[in-house]
């Protein structure tokens, strides 16, 4: 039997991918949160929003060494299960790659001295201060990374003779043209992933053990984040399609199912395809497709038939690109509805179909974001490097990958269950609630013993 | 110098560092099992956590960065080493997984477990002795290209001495480099019995390592001549290396200034460790990658080069930072914070 070593190769880079990008997301996003709390505790002299910082934190640091062990996992991979895209690319974004590894270097070294110097300065901004490299590194390792897959994705900064890459400028590949619009929406959709991850665990603590000021709190706090980045998210999507219909138009012709050339293009949303490849059931928007992409109802489309049959992304995408869709608008909808019910005094914000809904939408963000990079990936098939290495050409050839699929496969589930069961049992047997008290006694104790110490020395 | 030499210098500078970072962490992890099982792990475990704790990321990025400096200075090392090292780089990264995040989930988690530090120390060790493997087939021999194919030679690995006596180099020389590390560690936090336990452990391990040394060299002189004789050039580097060895001897063995016993001992290390990278010039793969016809574009090397010093001079100082609260700062070492 030959083995198909290039689907095998995908699905391994696939399941690495689909893996880390849970931990890579909250790795970005969450230092972000523990930042906003601390500073909104320093301010308001709340001991509420500390506590949240530090609660947060306590768990950030399980999910980020799930997330550097992956990371390690998928920047090895590159060279094991792609040594020819490698070899060949590597001449043009191995800068970005080596400035990632700075980035996170940088946030890892201010990540452990945030953790253990709680209590160790005098002035609480200090140490909200170191909060700040510990975001930024976030931020620049999900820029340089995503820079890679937007060269992947629109190739610049070389002349390509001979089967080489010669003439090179690393920072012209670095910033290629799709990397602002990637970034931004990657950043983006982050934060609110984040942001609906927390809101959710405050939810569903209001929901299991009923309403605490603390809860609450962080309930507000995080959903007033979501509708911040859930509202820049859904206008970087946008940004993002503006670029693919000018740049990349036949992966936004394939995601829209979009197949000849036309001025006023209609949008196309839902719906599926027959073997004829005709649409059924979908709901056609007049000439909206055009105004997305060109803020022009008239604006002409380029189609799939425009590039040859060997060279156009598989029709799927579309259903991808759908839900995509479909999950940042509820998410949008659903911090929106939260603010209205919190404004409208009659209502109750914290009703029960409120918080079950904002307990469902951590795993919603969570899928919207693999949806997206799906999409990406698959939306850019069949090339590896747009226009110059197809993805067949860039495979390892070992027929070890078969095996090497399932063994990954096992660990990754491992590590999930593990960081899973690790984390439930850090909050479930440490509530917030006897944190509280605990904080308040051993504040009281020692106030009681500086009176003490004061009354003897009078 | 040229951009590629100054890569390759760089890139080996900071194998060192790993070398020497990697090995405190990965020594530790199995005195740390070690000691639970024979019972004295209430000397020594408390000490190895509370440095180990705000340090563990910083060393798995040091073996992240040499990987990918390697592959951008040297965008061939990914074509011969990517294809031929499949296998055994996956089990490298499962090892490394394992460890890292098992490390946490027994540090942050709130239990602790005894399968969760038999994982951490079993992976100390082979973590090493799975790296170590990659300098073993630079030596040429074991990565053969045929038609544009890449293998690896499982049964001349396996059945070669070479390879055998510099995976037993790395082993001895991670847990000779903990020890003593650790020894200098406890003698800061002036904790007696965990220093008297650590000193035992690094005079210990001193004499395996410097045999394995002396027989890696031995075989390498049958495997690899070319290799052999340029290191014999570099005669007066080896010499230093055994006499900053034998200083490191006679300090631990007097039980005093633990820790010039360690500068010593990171300058032992230092000088063998150039003067075998100095003598495998000018191959990376012998013989299919050299350090000239490797080389990824001038641009890149120069680009990679000024970004290299740009973050060394954003790094240095928070490296400092922690080293100052944590590995400087006497009562944090002593428990006080």
């Amino acid at each position: 039997m030959v083995v198909d070593t290039v689907l095998w190769s995908r699905l391994v880079t696939g399941l690495t991918l689909s893996f880390h990008v849970i931990f890579a997301t909250i790795g970005v996003a969450i230092p972000l949160m523990v930042s906003i709390a601390e500073f909104v505790g320093i301010r308001k002299k709340d001991h509420h929003y500390t506590l949240m910082a530090k609660r947060w934190t306590r768990g950030f640091v399980i999910s980020v060494a799930v997330g550097v062990v992956t990371g390690t996992a998928i920047a090895l991979q590159l060279a094991l299960v792609w040594p020819n895209f490698m070899q060949l690319a590597g001449n043009v974004i191995a800068l970005p790659l080596f400035m990632e590894v700075f980035a996170f270097f940088f946030e890892a070294i201010f990540l452990g001295i945030y953790l253990y110097t709680w209590d160790r300065f005098r002035n609480p901004y200090l140490h909200w201060l170191l909060t700040v490299p510990v975001v930024l590194g976030a931020a620049m390792s999900a820029f340089f990374i995503t820079s890679v897959n937007g060269f992947m994705n629109q190739p610049e900064g070389f002349i390509f003779e001979g089967g080489h890459f010669s003439a090179v400028h690393p920072l012209q590949a670095m910033f290629n043209e799709a990397t602002p619009s990637k970034v931004f929406h990657v950043l983006t959709s982050a934060y609110m992933t984040g942001a609906a991850l927390l809101a959710a665990v405050a939810a569903f603590s209001i929901l299991k053990k009923g309403v605490t000021e603390y809860a609450k709190k962080g309930l507000k706090l995080m959903m007033t984040v979501l509708l911040l980045f859930s509202f820049l998210t859904a206008l970087a999507g946008d940004v993002s399609a503006k670029f693919l219909a000018e740049h990349q138009p036949e992966k936004l012709a394939a995601a829209e199912w979009h197949f000849e050339t036309e001025k006023g293009a209609d949008l196309i949303f839902l719906g599926w395809l027959t073997a004829e490849r005709e649409i059924v059931g979908a709901l056609h928007i007049p000439n909206a497709l055009s105004f997305l992409a060109f803020s022009d109802f008239n604006a002409e489309v380029t189609g799939l038939d425009e590039f040859p049959v060997d060279e156009q992304p598989p029709l799927l995408v579309h259903y991808l690109f759908d839900a995509m869709v479909g999950v940042g608008f509820a998410l949008l909808a659903m911090s929106a509805i939260f603010f209205l019910l919190l404004l409208w005094k009659k209502r109750n914000e914290l009703n029960r179909w409120m918080l079950r809904a904002i307990v469902f939408g951590a795993p919603l963000a969570f899928l919207g974001v693999e949806l997206g990079w799906f999409y990406a990936e698959v939306g850019r098939q069949p090339w590896m490097i747009r226009g110059y290495m197809r993805v067949e050409e860039a495979a390892t050839t070992s027929p070890s990958i078969v095996i090497l699929f399932f063994v990954f496969l096992l660990l990754y589930i491992l590590l999930g269950t593990m960081c899973v069961i690790v984390l439930r049992r850090l909050f479930r047997d440490n509530p917030a609630e006897v944190e509280l008290e605990k904080a308040a006694k051993a504040k009281a104790d020692a106030m009681q013993a500086q009176t003490q110490e004061a009354g003897e020395h009078a | 110098m040229s951009y590629e030499i100054l890569g390759i210098s760089v890139l080996w500078i900071f194998l060192y560092g790993y070398l020497i970072v990697a090995s405190i962490d990965f020594g530790a992890g199995f005195f740390a099992f070690y000691a639970r099982i024979t019972g004295k792990d209430h000397l020594i475990n408390r000490l190895i956590s509370r440095y180990l704790s705000p340090v563990w990321e910083i060393t798995n990025v040091f073996f992240v960065f040499f990987f990918v400096g390697l592959i951008g200075f040297f965008p061939d090392a990914a074509h011969y080493y990517g294809s031929a090292l499949l296998v055994p780089g996956s089990i490298a990264i499962i090892l490394l997984a394992i460890r890292g995040s098992f490390y946490a989930f027994e540090n942050y988690g709130s239990k602790k477990n005894i399968v969760f530090l038999f994982l951490y120390g079993a992976t100390g060790l082979l973590i090493p002795a799975s790296l170590s493997v990659a300098l073993v087939l630079s030596e040429g021999g074991f990565i053969v290209e045929t038609n544009g194919v890449v293998t690896l030679q499982y049964l001349e690995l396996f059945t070669s001495p070479l390879a055998w006596s510099i995976v037993a180099l790395a082993v001895t020389s991670v847990l000779f480099i903990s020890a003593s590390f650790l020894a200098f560690y406890a003698s800061r936090a002036e904790d007696k019995p965990a220093l008297d336990l650590m000193r035992g452990y690094a005079l210990f391990w001193s004499t395996p390592t410097i045999i394995a040394a002396f027989t890696a060299v031995l075989y390498l002189s049958q495997h690899n001549n070319r290799h052999f004789q340029n290191m014999m050039d570099l005669w007066w580097l080896l010499g230093l290396s055994v006499v900053f060895f034998l200083i490191v001897l006679w300090l631990l063995y007097k039980g005093r200034r633990y820790g010039w016993a360690f500068i010593c001992l990171m300058l032992q290390f230092l000088t063998a460790f150039f003067a075998y990278g100095i003598g495998h010039y000018p191959y990376i793969l012998d013989p299919y990658i050299t350090i000239q016809g490797g080389a990824t574009q001038e641009a890149m090397g120069i680009a990679l080069v000024v970004v290299f010093i740009a973050g060394l001079l954003l790094l240095i100082p928070s490296l400092a930072l922690v080293f100052r609260l944590f590995l400087f700062d006497a009562d944090y070492v002593k428990g006080k914070k």
